[in-house]
Formats: C-alpha cells, sequence, structure tokens
C-alpha cells in the first residue's frame, strides 16, 4: 500500500509581509497631519482600540501608525499620520488611489470593558488623539455603560489641533465633556491657553472610579499621570500608550524594548504601575 | 526537540583516520556540511568537502581584544576554541530577503514573498557553547510569540554534530554558564577528540538522526579507558577556564544597579561598534531596509542584523531615546543577562567568550559584572578604573 505523505503545510504569507490596500481617500487635518482612508473589501484588519498597523510606502519603508477609525466599521480603515521621518512624510504627500502597503493589527489595545460602569477620562496631547479616538468612538456607540466621558485635549497651538469635527460634533451633544487648551494662541482663539496637564485638578470626575487614557509626549504623560495621582486616581488604572522604534510589530527585532517589555507586543498600552519606574531611568 | 528520542546507546570509537567518512555519510545523505575551516588566520565556520578542510593541528590565543590561531604540536583537528562566526550565521544570516513589491501601473503594486531556498544544512564541530546558543535561539525565533520564518526553515531540517572542548581560550566561561566545557544534549552525534595514545573521537548519538550516522561509520565499543579519558579531558577543560562570570543574582545585581557609575566607566572604553552583538551567537536584534530597482519598478524589503549599539537603533521621529554610549552598553549588557530571563526563561549568554576576544578595546563582561557586584556590596570600594 502506498502512503502518501500529507501535504506539509507552507505558509504563504509571512508575519512579517504587507498586504496591498489602495487609498480611498486622504484627509489633511493640519499642515503636517493626515488622515488616510483605505476600504479593505477582501481583507478587512478587525481591530481594537489602542492597536496599530505596519504601514508601508512603495520603496520608502514602513512605519508604525495608530488606526484610528471606528472599529465597528472595518470596511473603513483610518490612519492618522504626522510627518515627521521619510515614511511619515511620504505618508502625508500620498494621492487617493495610490495604493499602500498594510499590516497588523498588532498591540494590546486600551482596556475600555474595565472604565465600564466608571468615568472614562481621556487626555491627549497633540497627534495622542489618534490612539484614543477609537475608544472614545466606541465608548459613545454604549454610553449608558459609562459614567462621565471626559477630554481634555492639548495642542501646541490652533492650528495643530486634529479632529476638530469630531469634537464640534462631541461638544454639541454634550455626549462628552470637551475640554480643549493650546500651549499658545494666536490671534481669534477664545479657547484656554495653557499645557493640558494644569486642566487635570479641576475638570469633574470621580478620581476613586475612573479609568484614565492617556496619550501625547512621554513628558506630558509624566506630568499627567503625577496630576491624576494627586487627584487620587490609582496608578494601575491610569493607561498610556508609548512610542518607541518599531521595525517588527511581533516582538521579534528587539527595537522596542524597554526594560524586559517589548513595546509592540507586550504593550503599547501600559498601566502606570508597570512602567513608571521603567520611563523614571534615563535613556532606558 | 533535540531531546533524546531514544535511550542513548554505548559510546564507540571512530579512529581519526575515519573522520572522512562521516563527512562523506554526510554528504552522501544530501547535506550541505557546514564547520571549522581556516581562512585569513582564523577559524570560522564555511562549506565543508571532506576532512582535509578542517584546520589540522591549529590551535588558537585568544585574550581580550586578541585573537590569533597558533600552530599546534600534536594533529588535532578540534585544537581551538571558537572563532568569530556561530551557527546564527547559517540559520539566521546577516540579511535575509523579506519580500518585494512590484509595481503596477503609476500607483499600485503587488507584493511577492521572497524564495527561501532551505538546502539539507548539517553543522559539523559545533561545540557545546553553540548547541546551548542554538537552544537560546530556539526559544526566542522558534519557540516566540510569532516564530520566525526565516529560523523556521532553516531549523526544519538541519542535523547537528557537535564536538567537546578539550582546550578552551582564555576568554571561555562556559563553566560558569553551565553550557560547557562538555554536553549530552542539543545535537544528534556528538564527538569528543581523544588526542593521547591513538588519535580518536569517542561518538555519542542522542537521537535515531545521529545513530544512523553512526550505523555506517566502521567504528569500535568505547573501552573504560576510552570514557575515562574522556572525564579527564573535560575535567582538564575546565579547570583550565580562567574566567568565571557568577550567575547567582546577577540578574537583580544589573536590573538594581541602572544608575551604577561603572556604566559611565565602561563608556569612556566602548567604542559602540557593534562587534560584541555581531559576534555573539544569541542576539537577535534586526531591521529592514528597502531598496528599489533602477527602473523604479521592484522594490526589495530585506532584514538585516541589527546592533543595539547604534544611535539609530532606538530613532523615534523626533530623537534616539539611548543617545549616549552608557545607555546603549548598559541596554546591552542588561539585556543579555537580566531581562533575556524574564522575557525567554533563560539566559541571553552562553559563556562563549567571543565578546570579550572580539571587542576591539578588550571589554570583559564577567569583570565589568564583578566590578558592579563588587562595588554594590561594599559602596566604598572604587567603581572607577
Amino acid at each position: 500500500m502506498t502512503v502518501l505523505d500529507a501535504p506539509v503545510e507552507v505558509p504563504t504569507r509571512g508575519a512579517l509581509t504587507s498586504r496591498p490596500y489602495q487609498v480611498s481617500s486622504v484627509r489633511h487635518q493640519t499642515h503636517d497631519i493626515v488622515t488616510i482612508d483605505v476600504a479593505p473589501q477582501q481583507h478587512p484588519i478587525a481591530f481594537k482600540p489602542g492597536q496599530f498597523d505596519m504601514v508601508y510606502v512603495y520603496g520608502v519603508g514602513e512605519a508604525a501608525i495608530s488606526i484610528s477609525s471606528d472599529p465597528a466599521t472595518p470596511g473603513l480603515l483610518s490612519h492618522t499620520i504626522r510627518a515627521v521621518g521619510w515614511v511619515t512624510k511620504a505618508l502625508n504627500d500620498l494621492q487617493p488611489g495610490t495604493t499602500i502597503g498594510i499590516r497588523g493589527p498588532y498591540g494590546r489595545p486600551w482596556p475600555l470593558e474595565e472604565a465600564e460602569g466608571k468615568d472614562l477620562v481621556v487626555i491627549t496631547g497633540g497627534i495622542g488623539m489618534a490612539p484614543v479616538r477609537p475608544a472614545i468612538v466606541q465608548a459613545l456607540r454604549h454610553r449608558e455603560r459609562f459614567g462621565r466621558i471626559v477630554l481634555l485635549k492639548g495642542a501646541r497651538s490652533p492650528r495643530d489641533l486634529v479632529f476638530r469635527d469630531d469634537l464640534d460634533r462631541w461638544h454639541a451633544d454634550r455626549s462628552i465633556d470637551v475640554h480643549v487648551t493650546v500651549d499658545s494662541a494666536v490671534r481669534g482663539w477664545s479657547g484656554r491657553v495653557g499645557v493640558v496637564t494644569k486642566l487635570i485638578p479641576r475638570v469633574p470626575f470621580d478620581p476613586e472610579n475612573s479609568v484614565i487614557l492617556l496619550c501625547g509626549p512621554e513628558v506630558m504623560m509624566w506630568f499627567s499621570a503625577e496630576a491624576l495621582l494627586g487627584r487620587g486616581v490609582p496608578a494601575e488604572r491610569i493607561y498610556v500608550t508609548l512610542e518607541r522604534n518599531m521595525k517588527c510589530g511581533v516582538g521579534s527585532c528587539g527595537h522596542c524594548q524597554l526594560g524586559s517589555k517589548f513595546l509592540c507586543r507586550d504593550g503599547p498600552v501600559f498601566s502606570w504601575d508597570e512602567v513608571a519606574a521603567l520611563l523614571d531611568v534615563r535613556e532606558l | 526537540m533535540y531531546a533524546p528520542e531514544v535511550e542513548a546507546p554505548a559510546a564507540v570509537v571512530l579512529p581519526a583516520s575515519g573522520l572522512d567518512d562521516l563527512l562523506t555519510a554526510l554528504t552522501g545523505r544530501g547535506y550541505e556540511v557546514r564547520g571549522p575551516t581556516l581562512r585569513d588566520g582564523v577559524v570560522i565556520h564555511d562549506r565543508l568537502t571532506g576532512a582535509q578542510d578542517l584546520p589540522r593541528g591549529v590551535g588558537d590565543e585568544q585574550r581580550p581584544g586578541h585573537y590569533r590561531t597558533t600552530p599546534r604540536e600534536d594533529d588535532a583537528l578540534f585544537g581551538y576554541a571558537v572563532g568569530p562566526s556561530s551557527a546564527k550565521r547559517a540559520l539566521f544570516p546577516p540579511r535575509q530577503p523579506l519580500w518585494s513589491a512590484v509595481s503596477v501601473g503609476d500607483a499600485d503594486f503587488e507584493i511577492r514573498e521572497a524564495d527561501r531556498p532551505s538546502p539539507r544544512v548539517a553543522l559539523f564541530g559545533l561545540r557545546p557553547c553553540e548547541l546551548a546558543a542554538i537552544a537560546v535561539q530556539d526559544r526566542v525565533l522558534l519557540h516566540g510569540a510569532v516564530p520566525d520564518e526565516v529560523y523556521t526553515a532553516n531549523r526544519a531540517d538541519l542535523l547537528l554534530i557537535g564536538v567537546e572542548c578539550g582546550d578552551p581560550a582564555a576568554t571561555c566561561f562556559c563553566s560558569s554558564m553551565a553550557t560547557g566545557p562538555g554536553t549530552d544534549q542539543g545535537a544528534d552525534l556528538l564527538l569528543t577528540e581523544l588526542l593521547g595514545g591513538e588519535h580518536r573521537f569517542l561518538l555519542r548519538a542522542p537521537t535515531a538522526a545521529g545513530q544512523a550516522l553512526v550505523a555506517d561509520l566502521d567504528t569500535r565499543p568505547a573501552t573504560e579507558a576510552d570514557l575515562a579519558a574522556r572525564d579527564a579531558l573535560l575535567e582538564d577543560a575546565a579547570g583550565a577556564m580562567e574566567r568565571h562570570l557568577d550567575t547567582d543574582g546577577v540578574h537583580d545585581l544589573l536590573l538594581g544597579n541602572l544608575e551604577h557609575p561603572r556604566w559611565d566607566d565602561i563608556a569612556k572604553r566602548c567604542l559602540a561598534c557593534g562587534n560584541c552583538t555581531l559576534v555573539c551567537p544569541t542576539c537577535f536584534c534586526t531591521t529592514v531596509e528597502d531598496t528599489t530597482d533602477l527602473a523604479g519598478t521592484t522594490a526589495t524589503r530585506e532584514r538585516r542584523w541589527d546592533s543595539c549599539f547604534s544611535l539609530d537603533f532606538t530613532h523615534t521621529g523626533p530623537a534616539s531615546v539611548r543617545n549616549t554610549t552608557r545607555a546603549r552598553y548598559r541596554q546591552w549588557l542588561t539585556h543579555k543577562l537580566a531581562t533575556w530571563i524574564d522575557q525567554f526563561d533563560t539566559s541571553g549568554c552562553v559563556g562563549c567568550g567571543r565578546c570579550i576576544t572580539w571587542c576591539p578595546v578588550g571589554i570583559d563582561l564577567t569583570a565589568e559584572v564583578a566590578t558592579i557586584k563588587r562595588t554594590s556590596e561594599d559602596p566604598d570600594a572604587p567603581a572607577r578604573s
């Protein structure tokens, strides 16, 4: 009797292989921030708020970019990108109809379930709005499950404010308590001026019964966490999302290590008690 | 996966003249054999066509920042310690094509996976520290959260033939890391070169593949004298080991001393050249490079070894996280000896001593750890040299 060997399963697509997606629209948020939409038909990417993708530009390279769209509509996948390096600058210059590569989603999402029955406080600086936007959108879909939803949003100047449409809508329908502040104002700005951390002691929320989502430059998150701890929020309910150089997204290239953590795989979302001591060591 | 498959059979003895038969048996089975060979005065791992390619009568002299091959007075075929190349070069090559994007029209492209030829490879003459390093890499690249596709393909049909160490270099400290100079595992076939009296090899085959190889060879059963000769050889080798690393509590010692002044002292000597990470048999960090052909129609993505000593390694938008050599050396050493344990439940160091030998300024991690330990126990001891 002839016994045929079972066919060996050869993976057709590696974990590091991007998939092409056509850009459906490019929305300019500010002078150096765009939101790039793709409409995945064949290969939708199911993600959770706070996760990121590796986004590839033909011939230029790849960058880790937070997903900024609504997790409930996988037919529209958005990434919001500030032009900083080669890849992100190329992404800012893209035209609709261009194909980009995407692989993901990667990383540990925001613990939104933990915030149910509590106040949800979101604090962002600059483009830090991008990774928390899906969390806010998802929380609003189940508004009744949360207590207060508070957004403290800082930007360098009025022209650096992203997701203005969202802010106007949320402010208008009073579903969220929105507080916007800019570091430096220009003529015609009638809103607050000052760093976002200064708002923390004043806005109404229950420090003992709240979950905080914090995203911005590391120094801003550090001072925000200090202010939150000062108000009595436990460190384990302050969540931050961290940024480091990421090449693979799956915890194998070694670049994003912080102590024993691979930020891409073990994070990027961490509770403050998990990372405060590590972030306190310079150049770790 | 390389645990003994069957009860280990008794050891046998192969005369040194029979070693060529072993290499022939491997070639006959379709294996591409890679093992130690002398090139430009250095013992490296490369393709072997027969026993004549092995470095006969060659020894070595290794010290911090120093490597020379030296003639020996005997015909030893394995009379040297590890050279700069390790099995990592074969299993996790320095450059690995991942995929190409081929342009279609002006704005579209399609992805083509890189061809991944996986020849049947037999790695010959690996030292126990090398076998231990493969076991470490298995944990990282094979049994990690996402198995690495390149490593997995190269590891799939691999035959490992180890050689125990009788003549460690002055930079070796495998006895501290419990990886050598002898071993009973990690390979399909284990050789011990016995030089006194008849030049011969003691053969032990922990796996069925190794036993099948032995069955093809003209061997005789090992005698008590052969086994005693091996015991004496390993005892002498362990006794000759000049360097030691105190692994007891080294995890907490290093992570508890992240601001120790010794890091500043090391930074004054360290050139941040990355040699230690390149010769290390377990360092696994990589980066990717995208290159476009002249016509602009194919963009190829390649992965290559990277080093945590480069400034670029931690670059994010505005700046690098680890700007100073102090921070980069600290990252390397604390990862190797401490956080690696948290991540993979094993030390990242196997005690091969390559990072000491190939450091251009001779930084010796065993000495640095000892200094940190001494000065953290006695705050008055001088931490700076």
